[in-house]
Protein backbone atom coordinates (compact mmCIF):
# COMPACT_ATOMS: atom_id res chain seq x y z
CA UNK A 1 0.00 0.00 0.00
CA UNK A 2 1.27 3.41 -1.00
CA UNK A 3 0.52 6.39 1.22
CA UNK A 4 1.72 9.95 1.13
CA UNK A 5 1.07 12.70 3.64
CA UNK A 6 1.48 16.45 3.38
CA UNK A 7 3.36 16.43 0.08
CA UNK A 8 4.56 19.81 -1.09
CA UNK A 9 6.18 20.53 -4.41
CA UNK A 10 8.18 23.68 -5.01
CA UNK A 11 9.58 24.45 -8.44
CA UNK A 12 11.84 27.47 -8.37
CA UNK A 13 9.82 30.27 -6.75
CA UNK A 14 6.46 28.64 -7.33
CA UNK A 15 4.61 26.34 -5.00
CA UNK A 16 2.86 23.85 -7.28
CA UNK A 17 0.88 22.05 -4.61
CA UNK A 18 1.07 21.67 -0.87
CA UNK A 19 -0.36 19.47 1.85
CA UNK A 20 -1.32 16.73 -0.58
CA UNK A 21 -2.45 13.43 0.98
CA UNK A 22 -3.04 10.27 -0.99
CA UNK A 23 -3.36 6.54 -0.45
CA UNK A 24 -3.51 3.65 -2.89
CA UNK A 25 -4.51 0.20 -1.63
CA UNK A 26 -4.16 -3.10 -3.57
CA UNK A 27 -6.70 -3.24 -6.39
CA UNK A 28 -7.00 0.53 -6.58
CA UNK A 29 -5.58 3.02 -9.02
CA UNK A 30 -5.00 6.69 -8.67
CA UNK A 31 -5.87 9.06 -11.47
CA UNK A 32 -3.76 12.19 -11.15
CA UNK A 33 -5.53 15.05 -12.91
CA UNK A 34 -4.56 18.64 -13.45
CA UNK A 35 -3.82 21.26 -16.05
CA UNK A 36 -0.55 21.39 -17.92
CA UNK A 37 2.10 22.53 -15.50
CA UNK A 38 0.06 21.66 -12.42
CA UNK A 39 2.81 19.34 -11.19
CA UNK A 40 1.53 15.92 -12.28
CA UNK A 41 4.89 14.69 -13.49
CA UNK A 42 6.60 16.22 -10.46
CA UNK A 43 4.23 14.30 -8.18
CA UNK A 44 4.93 11.06 -10.03
CA UNK A 45 8.69 11.60 -9.85
CA UNK A 46 8.33 12.14 -6.10
CA UNK A 47 6.37 8.93 -5.74
CA UNK A 48 9.12 7.03 -7.55
CA UNK A 49 11.81 8.57 -5.37
CA UNK A 50 13.55 10.34 -8.25
CA UNK A 51 12.71 13.77 -6.86
CA UNK A 52 12.49 14.84 -3.24
CA UNK A 53 9.40 16.43 -1.80
CA UNK A 54 9.95 19.84 -0.22
CA UNK A 55 7.76 18.65 2.65
CA UNK A 56 5.86 15.49 3.44
CA UNK A 57 6.57 11.80 3.41
CA UNK A 58 5.87 8.86 1.15
CA UNK A 59 5.46 5.40 2.63
CA UNK A 60 5.28 1.99 1.02
CA UNK A 61 3.62 -0.66 3.22
CA UNK A 62 4.13 1.64 6.18
CA UNK A 63 7.87 2.19 5.67
CA UNK A 64 9.33 5.42 4.25
CA UNK A 65 10.53 4.81 0.68
CA UNK A 66 13.87 6.43 1.48
CA UNK A 67 14.53 3.69 4.02
CA UNK A 68 13.31 0.89 1.77
CA UNK A 69 15.31 2.20 -1.23
CA UNK A 70 16.12 -0.89 -3.30
CA UNK A 71 13.24 -2.98 -1.91
CA UNK A 72 10.81 -0.28 -2.99
CA UNK A 73 12.37 0.07 -6.40
CA UNK A 74 12.02 -3.68 -6.93
CA UNK A 75 8.25 -3.41 -6.31
CA UNK A 76 7.77 -0.39 -8.50
CA UNK A 77 7.79 0.24 -12.24
CA UNK A 78 7.96 3.77 -13.63
CA UNK A 79 7.36 4.65 -17.25
CA UNK A 80 7.91 8.33 -17.87
CA UNK A 81 7.64 10.76 -20.75
CA UNK A 82 10.91 9.58 -22.19
CA UNK A 83 11.02 6.17 -23.73
CA UNK A 84 14.28 4.88 -22.23
CA UNK A 85 14.46 3.09 -25.57
CA UNK A 86 17.70 2.95 -27.49
CA UNK A 87 17.07 3.97 -31.09
CA UNK A 88 19.92 1.84 -32.42
CA UNK A 89 18.74 -1.37 -30.77
CA UNK A 90 15.86 -3.60 -31.78
CA UNK A 91 12.69 -3.95 -29.67
CA UNK A 92 13.86 -7.41 -28.64
CA UNK A 93 17.24 -6.12 -27.43
CA UNK A 94 15.66 -3.15 -25.71
CA UNK A 95 13.31 -5.40 -23.80
CA UNK A 96 16.05 -7.87 -22.87
CA UNK A 97 18.40 -5.16 -21.64
CA UNK A 98 15.67 -3.41 -19.66
CA UNK A 99 14.96 -6.73 -17.94
CA UNK A 100 18.67 -7.24 -17.25
CA UNK A 101 18.80 -3.77 -15.72
CA UNK A 102 15.96 -4.80 -13.42
CA UNK A 103 18.03 -7.79 -12.40
CA UNK A 104 15.74 -10.31 -14.06
CA UNK A 105 16.42 -12.77 -16.85
CA UNK A 106 14.04 -12.63 -19.77
CA UNK A 107 13.97 -15.61 -22.13
CA UNK A 108 13.88 -14.61 -25.79
CA UNK A 109 10.78 -16.74 -26.29
CA UNK A 110 8.86 -14.79 -23.63
CA UNK A 111 10.05 -11.45 -24.96
CA UNK A 112 8.89 -12.38 -28.45
CA UNK A 113 5.50 -13.49 -27.15
CA UNK A 114 5.02 -10.16 -25.39
CA UNK A 115 6.05 -8.13 -28.44
CA UNK A 116 3.61 -10.11 -30.59
CA UNK A 117 0.89 -9.48 -28.07
CA UNK A 118 1.58 -5.77 -28.50
CA UNK A 119 1.21 -6.05 -32.26
CA UNK A 120 4.88 -5.82 -33.13
CA UNK A 121 5.16 -9.10 -35.02
CA UNK A 122 7.67 -8.78 -37.83
CA UNK A 123 9.34 -5.76 -36.25
CA UNK A 124 11.26 -7.48 -33.46
CA UNK A 125 14.56 -7.25 -35.31
CA UNK A 126 14.10 -3.72 -36.69
CA UNK A 127 16.04 -0.90 -34.96
CA UNK A 128 13.63 1.16 -32.89
CA UNK A 129 14.36 4.34 -34.86
CA UNK A 130 12.42 2.89 -37.80
CA UNK A 131 9.26 2.47 -35.71
CA UNK A 132 6.47 5.02 -35.44
CA UNK A 133 5.84 6.97 -32.23
CA UNK A 134 2.94 4.68 -31.32
CA UNK A 135 4.97 1.55 -31.95
CA UNK A 136 7.82 2.88 -29.78
CA UNK A 137 5.28 3.44 -27.07
CA UNK A 138 4.11 -0.16 -27.46
CA UNK A 139 7.66 -1.46 -27.04
CA UNK A 140 7.89 0.57 -23.87
CA UNK A 141 4.57 -0.69 -22.54
CA UNK A 142 5.66 -4.28 -23.18
CA UNK A 143 7.74 -3.84 -20.04
CA UNK A 144 4.51 -3.78 -18.03
CA UNK A 145 4.14 -7.46 -18.85
CA UNK A 146 7.77 -8.59 -18.66
CA UNK A 147 8.56 -6.84 -15.40
CA UNK A 148 6.74 -8.09 -12.34
CA UNK A 149 5.97 -5.08 -10.15
CA UNK A 150 3.23 -4.40 -7.63
CA UNK A 151 3.04 -0.68 -8.24
CA UNK A 152 2.89 0.89 -11.68
CA UNK A 153 3.62 4.58 -11.97
CA UNK A 154 2.74 5.65 -15.50
CA UNK A 155 3.09 9.16 -16.86
CA UNK A 156 0.67 9.79 -19.74
CA UNK A 157 0.64 6.13 -20.82
CA UNK A 158 -2.04 6.71 -23.46
CA UNK A 159 -0.25 9.30 -25.59
CA UNK A 160 0.43 8.31 -29.19
CA UNK A 161 -1.53 5.06 -28.86
CA UNK A 162 -4.34 4.10 -31.26
CA UNK A 163 -7.82 3.10 -30.05
CA UNK A 164 -7.00 -0.61 -30.04
CA UNK A 165 -3.83 -0.12 -28.02
CA UNK A 166 -5.64 2.14 -25.54
CA UNK A 167 -8.22 -0.60 -24.95
CA UNK A 168 -5.49 -3.16 -24.59
CA UNK A 169 -3.57 -1.05 -22.08
CA UNK A 170 -6.76 -0.38 -20.12
CA UNK A 171 -7.35 -4.15 -20.07
CA UNK A 172 -3.78 -4.71 -18.90
CA UNK A 173 -4.18 -2.23 -16.06
CA UNK A 174 -7.50 -3.89 -15.14
CA UNK A 175 -5.80 -7.30 -14.96
CA UNK A 176 -2.99 -5.86 -12.89
CA UNK A 177 -5.44 -4.37 -10.39
CA UNK A 178 -7.51 -7.55 -10.26
CA UNK A 179 -4.32 -9.39 -9.31
CA UNK A 180 -3.84 -7.14 -6.29
CA UNK A 181 -1.65 -4.59 -8.06
CA UNK A 182 -1.70 -0.82 -7.72
CA UNK A 183 -1.29 1.92 -10.27
CA UNK A 184 -0.79 5.67 -10.30
CA UNK A 185 -1.23 7.35 -13.64
CA UNK A 186 -1.70 10.71 -15.24
CA UNK A 187 -4.00 11.07 -18.18
CA UNK A 188 -6.21 13.71 -19.71
CA UNK A 189 -8.73 11.07 -20.75
CA UNK A 190 -11.28 9.50 -18.42
CA UNK A 191 -10.54 5.79 -18.12
CA UNK A 192 -13.28 3.26 -17.43
CA UNK A 193 -11.23 1.08 -15.10
CA UNK A 194 -12.69 -0.08 -11.78
CA UNK A 195 -11.21 1.03 -8.47
CA UNK A 196 -10.45 4.58 -9.49
CA UNK A 197 -9.49 7.30 -7.06
CA UNK A 198 -8.94 10.82 -8.29
CA UNK A 199 -6.40 13.37 -7.16
CA UNK A 200 -6.84 16.87 -8.58
CA UNK A 201 -3.84 19.16 -8.52
CA UNK B 1 26.42 -4.31 -14.00
CA UNK B 2 27.54 -6.66 -16.78
CA UNK B 3 24.25 -5.98 -18.53
CA UNK B 4 25.22 -2.30 -18.70
CA UNK B 5 28.67 -3.13 -20.08
CA UNK B 6 27.12 -5.41 -22.68
CA UNK B 7 24.53 -2.80 -23.62
CA UNK B 8 27.08 -0.02 -24.05
CA UNK B 9 29.36 -2.24 -26.13
CA UNK B 10 26.42 -3.21 -28.30
CA UNK B 11 25.55 0.46 -28.78
CA UNK B 12 29.17 1.26 -29.63
CA UNK B 13 29.07 -1.50 -32.25
CA UNK B 14 26.00 0.10 -33.82
CA UNK B 15 27.62 3.54 -33.78
CA UNK B 16 31.09 2.60 -34.98
CA UNK B 17 31.85 6.04 -36.40
CA UNK B 18 32.07 7.64 -32.94
CA UNK B 19 34.62 5.13 -31.71
CA UNK B 20 36.66 5.23 -34.88
CA UNK B 21 36.71 9.04 -34.92
CA UNK B 22 38.46 9.16 -31.55
CA UNK B 23 40.90 6.47 -32.66
CA UNK B 24 41.76 8.26 -35.91
CA UNK B 25 42.13 11.50 -34.00
CA UNK B 26 44.70 9.82 -31.76
CA UNK B 27 46.59 8.40 -34.73
CA UNK B 28 46.63 11.65 -36.68
CA UNK B 29 47.65 13.89 -33.78
CA UNK B 30 50.51 11.56 -32.86
CA UNK B 31 51.64 11.27 -36.49
CA UNK B 32 51.66 15.04 -37.03
CA UNK B 33 54.54 15.57 -34.61
CA UNK B 34 57.27 13.63 -36.46
CA UNK B 35 56.12 15.29 -39.68
CA UNK B 36 56.23 18.75 -38.17
CA UNK B 37 59.44 18.45 -36.16
CA UNK B 38 61.51 16.56 -38.67
CA UNK B 39 63.58 13.39 -38.52
CA UNK B 40 65.85 13.91 -35.52
CA UNK B 41 65.77 10.63 -33.60
CA UNK B 42 67.14 12.08 -30.36
CA UNK B 43 64.54 14.85 -30.20
CA UNK B 44 61.69 12.54 -31.22
CA UNK B 45 62.63 10.01 -28.53
CA UNK B 46 62.61 12.83 -26.00
CA UNK B 47 59.13 14.11 -26.85
CA UNK B 48 57.51 10.74 -27.64
CA UNK B 49 56.00 9.91 -24.20
CA UNK B 50 54.57 13.38 -23.76
CA UNK B 51 53.08 13.52 -27.23
CA UNK B 52 51.50 10.08 -26.96
CA UNK B 53 50.05 10.84 -23.55
CA UNK B 54 48.66 14.25 -24.47
CA UNK B 55 47.09 12.74 -27.60
CA UNK B 56 45.59 9.95 -25.48
CA UNK B 57 44.12 12.51 -23.04
CA UNK B 58 42.51 14.47 -25.86
CA UNK B 59 41.22 11.34 -27.59
CA UNK B 60 39.56 10.18 -24.36
CA UNK B 61 38.01 13.62 -23.95
CA UNK B 62 36.26 13.28 -27.31
CA UNK B 63 34.03 10.45 -26.14
CA UNK B 64 33.42 11.74 -22.62
CA UNK B 65 30.49 13.97 -23.36
CA UNK B 66 28.59 11.07 -24.88
CA UNK B 67 29.08 8.98 -21.76
CA UNK B 68 25.85 9.97 -20.01
CA UNK B 69 24.21 12.56 -22.29
CA UNK B 70 22.29 10.16 -24.59
CA UNK B 71 21.11 8.10 -21.61
CA UNK B 72 20.00 11.27 -19.86
CA UNK B 73 18.11 12.49 -22.92
CA UNK B 74 16.14 9.30 -23.54
CA UNK B 75 15.31 8.50 -19.92
CA UNK B 76 17.58 5.46 -19.54
CA UNK B 77 19.39 7.17 -16.71
CA UNK B 78 16.10 7.53 -14.79
CA UNK B 79 15.46 3.84 -15.22
CA UNK B 80 18.98 3.09 -13.99
CA UNK B 81 18.41 5.22 -10.91
CA UNK B 82 15.17 3.28 -10.29
CA UNK B 83 16.73 -0.12 -10.86
CA UNK B 84 16.99 -2.47 -7.86
CA UNK B 85 20.74 -2.64 -8.57
CA UNK B 86 22.64 0.19 -6.83
CA UNK B 87 23.29 3.08 -9.23
CA UNK B 88 26.98 3.10 -8.29
CA UNK B 89 27.46 -0.38 -9.74
CA UNK B 90 25.67 0.51 -12.96
CA UNK B 91 27.78 3.65 -13.27
CA UNK B 92 30.86 1.49 -12.74
CA UNK B 93 29.65 -0.65 -15.63
CA UNK B 94 29.28 2.38 -17.86
CA UNK B 95 32.78 3.58 -16.98
CA UNK B 96 34.19 0.11 -17.72
CA UNK B 97 32.43 0.10 -21.09
CA UNK B 98 33.78 3.58 -21.84
CA UNK B 99 37.31 2.36 -21.17
CA UNK B 100 36.86 -0.77 -23.31
CA UNK B 101 35.62 1.35 -26.20
CA UNK B 102 37.85 4.41 -26.01
CA UNK B 103 40.79 3.51 -23.73
CA UNK B 104 41.82 -0.02 -24.63
CA UNK B 105 42.17 0.68 -28.40
CA UNK B 106 44.58 3.51 -27.57
CA UNK B 107 46.70 1.15 -25.48
CA UNK B 108 46.84 -1.36 -28.33
CA UNK B 109 47.63 1.30 -30.92
CA UNK B 110 50.30 3.13 -28.89
CA UNK B 111 53.26 0.76 -29.57
CA UNK B 112 52.70 0.99 -33.32
CA UNK B 113 52.60 4.78 -33.18
CA UNK B 114 55.57 4.80 -30.82
CA UNK B 115 57.71 3.28 -33.59
CA UNK B 116 57.47 6.59 -35.43
CA UNK B 117 59.39 8.17 -32.56
CA UNK B 118 62.23 5.64 -32.65
CA UNK B 119 61.38 4.19 -29.22
CA UNK B 120 63.06 0.87 -28.47
CA UNK B 121 61.20 -2.27 -27.38
CA UNK B 122 61.77 -1.66 -23.67
CA UNK B 123 60.41 1.88 -23.80
CA UNK B 124 57.43 0.76 -25.87
CA UNK B 125 56.69 -1.92 -23.23
CA UNK B 126 56.74 0.67 -20.45
CA UNK B 127 54.55 2.97 -22.55
CA UNK B 128 51.94 0.23 -22.97
CA UNK B 129 51.97 -0.64 -19.28
CA UNK B 130 51.69 3.03 -18.29
CA UNK B 131 48.77 3.53 -20.67
CA UNK B 132 47.13 0.32 -19.46
CA UNK B 133 47.15 1.69 -15.90
CA UNK B 134 46.53 5.28 -16.94
CA UNK B 135 43.64 5.08 -19.41
CA UNK B 136 41.14 3.56 -16.90
CA UNK B 137 42.12 6.45 -14.64
CA UNK B 138 41.23 8.87 -17.43
CA UNK B 139 37.82 7.22 -17.90
CA UNK B 140 37.13 7.29 -14.16
CA UNK B 141 38.06 10.95 -13.67
CA UNK B 142 36.31 11.88 -16.90
CA UNK B 143 33.09 10.25 -15.71
CA UNK B 144 32.90 12.67 -12.78
CA UNK B 145 33.26 15.61 -15.14
CA UNK B 146 30.74 14.17 -17.59
CA UNK B 147 28.20 13.68 -14.80
CA UNK B 148 28.75 17.18 -13.39
CA UNK B 149 28.28 18.89 -16.76
CA UNK B 150 25.23 16.80 -17.67
CA UNK B 151 22.44 18.99 -19.01
CA UNK B 152 24.55 22.14 -18.86
CA UNK B 153 24.50 24.28 -21.98
CA UNK B 154 27.93 24.39 -23.62
CA UNK B 155 28.87 21.43 -21.48
CA UNK B 156 31.53 20.24 -23.92
CA UNK B 157 33.91 23.15 -23.37
CA UNK B 158 33.18 23.23 -19.66
CA UNK B 159 33.94 19.53 -19.48
CA UNK B 160 37.40 20.05 -21.01
CA UNK B 161 38.17 22.92 -18.66
CA UNK B 162 37.01 20.85 -15.70
CA UNK B 163 38.60 17.52 -16.53
CA UNK B 164 41.92 18.35 -18.24
CA UNK B 165 43.51 19.86 -15.09
CA UNK B 166 42.50 16.72 -13.19
CA UNK B 167 44.34 14.66 -15.80
CA UNK B 168 47.64 16.38 -14.95
CA UNK B 169 48.84 13.80 -12.37
CA UNK B 170 48.12 10.94 -14.77
CA UNK B 171 50.02 12.78 -17.49
CA UNK B 172 53.02 13.52 -15.27
CA UNK B 173 53.44 9.99 -13.94
CA UNK B 174 52.44 8.28 -17.19
CA UNK B 175 54.79 10.20 -19.45
CA UNK B 176 57.37 10.31 -16.66
CA UNK B 177 57.49 6.51 -16.49
CA UNK B 178 58.71 6.23 -20.07
CA UNK B 179 61.16 9.14 -19.62
CA UNK B 180 62.56 7.54 -16.49
CA UNK B 181 63.04 4.25 -18.30
CA UNK B 182 64.82 5.92 -21.22
CA UNK B 183 67.16 7.83 -18.91
CA UNK B 184 67.93 4.57 -17.08
CA UNK B 185 66.27 5.39 -13.75
CA UNK B 186 63.69 2.63 -13.92
CA UNK B 187 59.97 3.20 -14.29
CA UNK B 188 58.85 1.32 -11.16
CA UNK B 189 58.22 4.37 -8.99
CA UNK B 190 56.16 6.21 -11.56
CA UNK B 191 54.08 3.15 -12.38
CA UNK B 192 53.42 2.47 -8.70
CA UNK B 193 52.20 6.01 -8.18
CA UNK B 194 50.01 5.75 -11.27
CA UNK B 195 48.56 2.48 -9.97
CA UNK B 196 47.94 4.09 -6.58
CA UNK B 197 46.02 6.89 -8.30
CA UNK B 198 44.01 4.29 -10.18
CA UNK B 199 43.17 2.41 -6.99
CA UNK B 200 41.99 5.63 -5.40
CA UNK B 201 39.91 6.55 -8.44
CA UNK B 202 38.30 3.09 -8.69
CA UNK B 203 37.09 3.59 -5.16
CA UNK B 204 35.95 7.21 -5.28
CA UNK B 205 35.07 8.06 -8.88
CA UNK B 206 31.93 5.89 -9.24
CA UNK B 207 30.68 7.25 -5.94
CA UNK B 208 31.28 10.87 -6.92
CA UNK B 209 29.80 10.27 -10.37
CA UNK B 210 26.66 8.73 -8.87
CA UNK B 211 26.21 11.71 -6.56
CA UNK B 212 26.55 14.11 -9.51
CA UNK B 213 24.10 12.07 -11.58
CA UNK B 214 21.50 12.14 -8.81
CA UNK B 215 21.71 15.92 -8.76
CA UNK B 216 21.31 16.05 -12.55
CA UNK B 217 18.24 13.81 -12.32
CA UNK B 218 16.36 15.92 -9.77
Amino acid sequence: MLTATGLTCVRGERRLFSGLDLAVAPGEWLHVQGENGAGKTSLLRMLTGLAHAAEGEIRWNGEPIKVLAEDYRRDMLFLGHHGALKEELTPLENLGLAAALDGAELAEKDALAVLWRFGLRGREELPVRFLSAGQKRRVLLARLVTRKAKLWVLDEPFTALDVKAVDMLAGLIGEHLAGGGMAVLTSHQAMPIAGCKVVKL
Amino acid sequence: MFAVVRRDLLLAMRRKSEVLTALFFFMIVVSLFPLGIGPEPALLRKIAPGVLWVAALLATMLGLQRMFAPDHADGTLEQMALSPTPLGLLVGGKIAAHWLVSGLPLVLLAPVLGLQFDLDAGALGILVVALLIGTPLLSLIGAIGAALTLGVRGGGVLLSVLVLPLYVPALIFGAGAVDAHISGLGAGGHLSLLAALLALAVFFAPWATTAALRIALE
